[in-house]
């Protein structure tokens, strides 16, 4: 296993072990939130950073993740009255999924989700790739809302086991699953950042025609990019019924993950897999300390006071900061 | 012969300007091909459609014995046909040895069939920048660049890229007379080393002293092609230029 794998199961592991010393079960809940982030900001960083087409939809593909799970958990409850009396032991047997298996079925459903988005909006760019994500959000709530199957306007319950094997609570199970999608989400950034692919990324954020003509297949790069990112959305959100217990359409497709999954790598800097967990950390740690502390309602007003400090003092985050101060150096 | 580069009566309009009109032209390989026109003749134009950034909507384009029609255009690449943009275009968050990263790994690394090791593209990378003076400069961002620099990293990055062809799209403009010069030197270097080069320029003493055949366009026409001494005393050439 390459060293930087090892690395940050290591680092993840002792995120883990730290959180147990306290035995505070609130640490786990918003350490949840903040490790979701990450894959989040990350997700999205692979799409908006690299090839810099910028997604107002993230809402889209983690609400779809997190649906794909309410609607596999009511089909679980509804087996005898859906499937044939003799194929019903069969699923009984298999139901309800282990949730690392309802995250990679959130994460195909977002993958082919986002294949599609790309498959139709990439012709566009700037801000009209934007507004097709933001629209692709508003059309996918509407199509929610109007599911019965899946809890309609009204929301969804999902009721989750109080207890997981061995490791006593349910929440440190789910947040043990979400470090593991943080490191495999930021692995995969740092090894795409470094590869073949991460250098037709960059030449597709920075100038397309250019890059066909060094022999970028700029469409089909494109579409790797929406399907990936779509793809780590969509696994983000798929054990979210279970943390929150109460699945609302208005919650999971509000403009909240939509603007911290923009504003985190932002902050962070875009053109590096540390930006977005740096942007995160920061972010999300701030913001879960004021929902303790002040109000949640503060959290929005703190994003956006950051992202302009950030656009005016820092217009490529921190690590663009930093990268500037040492090549100044380094010419000096 | 069979000629590398086969135009045949292309067409391409934008909305009601005919930008092309019916050009049909031939080159052969190792040729050197100078092609000049008026602005606004469809110079760009055709070097687009030839390249495939822009689609012709008749005629067609054969290039080394295949048909290059419908084809996006880093199919082309792939296939030896390589430009330099008339304004530069680097890929400016890369740095030098990046930029030409980007065709080796997406052209030369597809076309060999065995990956390119790494060593291999860093050498060369160093070797292309060395071949245009740049090699000092391996570490910088584009924008660390002078004008004569930048054009000098766009002709290296259409190289990196291993052509058969490569269409030169006003690689002087804007340029002293040694400057010149010297992008003329690295031109005809490439040349001998089995390049075919089609030159588009504006600056005729460099057109006249590079090119082995001229060819003249005028608001979308091919007006005359043949050697450059007798295309410049083409009446209707000299008329394009100078009027009545």
């Amino acid at each position: 296993m390459p060293l930087f794998t090892v690395l940050a199961v290591v680092v993840a592991l002792a995120a883990f072990m730290l959180l147990r010393i306290p035995n505070i079960e609130y640490l786990f809940v918003a350490g949840y939130t903040i490790v979701q982030y990450i894959v989040l900001a990350t997700a999205w960083n692979i799409l908006g950073g690299y090839c810099g087409y910028v997604n107002f939809g993230s809402a889209a593909f983690f609400a779809m993740g997190a649906y794909s799970t309410v609607a596999l958990a009511t089909f679980g409850n509804q087996i005898d009255e859906m499937v044939p009396e003799s194929l019903a032991p069969f699923f009984h047997l298999i139901f309800p999924l282990p949730i690392p298996v309802l995250i990679v079925f959130g994460g195909i459903v977002s993958g082919i989700v986002g294949f599609g988005t790309g498959y139709l909006t990439l012709r566009l760019r700037g801000a009209f790739f934007a507004i097709a994500t933001l629209a692709l959000s508003v059309v996918l709530a509407t199509l929610v809302v109007n599911w019965d199957f899946v809890g309609g306007s009204g929301g969804a319950y999902v009721v989750r086991p109080g207890e997981f094997p061995l490791l006593g609570s349910y929440v440190q199970y789910l947040f043990l699953l979400m470090l593991a999608l943080a490191v495999i989400a930021v692995v995969a950034a740092r090894t795409i950042e470094r590869s073949r692919l991460g250098y037709g990324f960059a030449a597709i954020r920075d100038d397309e025609l250019a890059a066909e003509a060094s022999g970028v297949p700029t469409l089909r790069l494109k579409l790797v990019a929406t399907t990936l990112s779509g793809a780590l959305m969509g696994m983000a959100g798929a054990p979210f019924p279970y943390y929150i217990g109460y699945l609302q359409p208005a919650g999971v497709f509000g403009l909240e993950y939509a603007v911290n999954s923009i504003a985190m790598p932002l902050i962070g800097g875009t053109t590096s897999w540390i930006g977005p967990v740096i942007g995160t950390i920061l972010l999300g740690t701030l913001q879960q300390v004021t929902t303790v502390t002040i109000s949640s309602a503060v959290n929005v007003l703190i994003v956006g006071v950051l992202l302009i400090a950030f656009v005016i003092i820092a217009p490529n985050g921190i690590v663009g900061l930093v990268q500037d101060r040492l090549r100044a150096r380094r010419q000096k | 012969m069979t000629s590398l580069l086969h135009v045949d009566n292309i067409s391409k309009r934008f909305g009601g300007f005919i930008a092309l009109d019916g050009i049909t032209l031939d080159v052969q390989p190792g040729e050197r091909l100078g092609l000049i026109g008026p602005n606004g003749s469809g110079k760009s134009t055709l070097v687009n459609c030839i390249c495939g950034t822009l689609q012709n909507e008749q005629g067609s384009v054969h290039f080394d014995g295949h048909t290059m029609d419908g084809l996006a255009a880093h199919e082309r690449t792939h296939r030896g046909l390589s430009r330099s943009f008339q304004l530069p275009r680097p890929f400016p968050s890369l740095t030098l040895a990046e930029n030409l990263r980007i065709p080796m790994l997406y052209t030369v690394h597809k076309r060999s069939g065995t990956p390119l090791h790494a060593d291999n593209i860093e050498v060369r990378c160093a070797e292309l920048l060395q071949m245009v003076g740049l090699e000092r400069k391996t570490r910088h961002l584009p924008r660390d660049l002078t004008q004569v620099e930048m054009r000098k990293l766009e002709l290296a990055r259409a190289m990196a890229a291993e052509p058969k062809l490569m269409i030169a799209d006003e690689a002087m403009a804007g340029l002293s007379h040694s400057e010149i010069e010297e992008i003329l030197a690295l031109l005809k270097r490439l040349n001998e080393s089995g390049i075919t080069i089609i030159l588009i320029e504006h600056i005729m003493s460099a057109v006249m002293s590079f090119s082995q055949r001229l060819i003249v366009l005028v608001t979308g026409k091919k007006i005359a092609d043949g050697k450059p001494e007798a295309v410049v005393r083409d009446p209707e050439v000299v008329r394009a230029y100078i009027g009545e």
